[in-house]
């Protein structure tokens, strides 16, 4: 069964902005989890430097023996990632639906600062709501 | 083409008919302009109330306005006297015509003769806004509420409109309702006229 572990959202300096955790291991320590952040940016902006064809848009994809880590960056540098068990299917379109969600529930919220950490009900209902209906479909399978 | 008529020309800009408008308008685009309509007012205000209060006054210009409109492109000009009359006004055609479909309910109230609610499961206007914690009872629907006390106000009803959020069993989000309260002068006129 396919699984997702967690999930950040991390604004444009690098900072996390979203944490969610699915996992077993309970929820990570907060500095642990600002110090991951920072670092998945970093790695991020240097794979952009390092890649030996131009126009590289960065890490989209991470494969571990433990763990899968897709990765998708919106155009105005919001990264959306994502840890999930080893060859779990479809996590880009998860990702651009969390994007939309993104979009929708906190851009459109006059209670949000941009770039500060996201506190809004209605995202994490819908978040919720589309995890549930990508683990309910892989239970079918 | 064959038999298409040539559109008739006018010369004076006046005798055109009005048109009908466009019916649909981008529910994003409306979204991004509300959101800075709150976050603009946020940095007058100092407190919550004046916050509800400014709200309420933005929406009332705009219910004076569609009171005219949709009096003349609905109703044909025709003025509403009875209290039930402007009420499924409000309800039916003007709820219609602003957010594309009637309101879910409305009821008298029970406790008080001069009290009139109507419900919807979540207004328009509040579907991306999540209010936080420490912002209390605060409802973005103070919006709607200036609405509907504007077309009351100018079509004879004064009244005190306000929008509550009603805690539902067994739902997460709660209910919206829109309070009216009608002045004395309202409801002696509504006995006088039987």
């Amino acid at each position: 069964m396919a699984a997702i572990y967690s999930l950040y959202i991390i604004n444009k300096s690098g900072g996390l902005i979203f944490y969610k955790d699915y996992g077993l291991q309970g929820r990570m320590d907060t500095n642990d989890t600002l110090r991951l952040a920072s670092l998945w940016h970093s790695m991020h902006a240097i794979s952009q430097q390092l890649s030996p064809v131009s126009g590289c848009t960065g890490i989209e994809l991470l494969e571990a023996d433990t763990f899968d880590l897709h990765c998708f960056q919106s155009l105005t540098g919001t990264k959306f990632f994502v840890v999930s068990e080893p060859g779990t299917q479809h996590m880009d379109n998860l990702l651009k639906h969390i994007y939309e969600l993104y979009t929708d529930y906190v851009l459109k919220n006059p209670f949000y600062e941009m770039e500060m950490p996201i506190r809004c009900e209605l995202f994490d209902i819908n978040l919720a709501q589309a995890i549930q209906k990508d683990r309910v479909a892989y239970l079918g399978r | 083409m064959i038999g298409a008529g040539k559109m008739k020309q006018y010369s004076n800009v006046l005798d055109k008919p009005l048109s009908k408008g466009r019916q649909e308008v981008s529910f994003s685009g409306f979204a991004y302009l509300f959101s800075e309509l709150v976050q603009y007012n946020q940095t007058q205000v100092d407190n919550i109330g004046e916050l509800e209060r400014r709200l309420e006054d933005a929406g009332y210009a705009v219910g004076v306005r569609v009171l005219e409109l949709l009096c003349h492109r609905e109703k044909g000009n025709r003025r509403e006297t009875r209290l039930l009359g402007i009420l499924s006004f409000v309800h039916s055609t003007v709820w219609k015509v602003l957010f594309g479909k009637v309101a879910d309910s409305l009821e008298k109230g029970t406790e008080h003769e001069d009290e009139y609610m109507i419900s919807e499961k979540e207004l328009l206007v509040n579907r991306f806004i999540s209010v936080p914690k420490d912002m209390g009872s605060f409802n973005c629907g103070a919006f709607v509420a200036g609405i509907v006390r504007g077309v009351l106000d100018n079509a004879g009803f004064p009244a005190v409109v306000t929008a509550h959020f009603v805690p539902v069993d067994g739902q997460q989000r709660p209910r919206t309702t829109i309070l009216i309260k009608f002045a004395e002068e309202v409801l002696r006129r509504e006995a006088r006229l039987g």
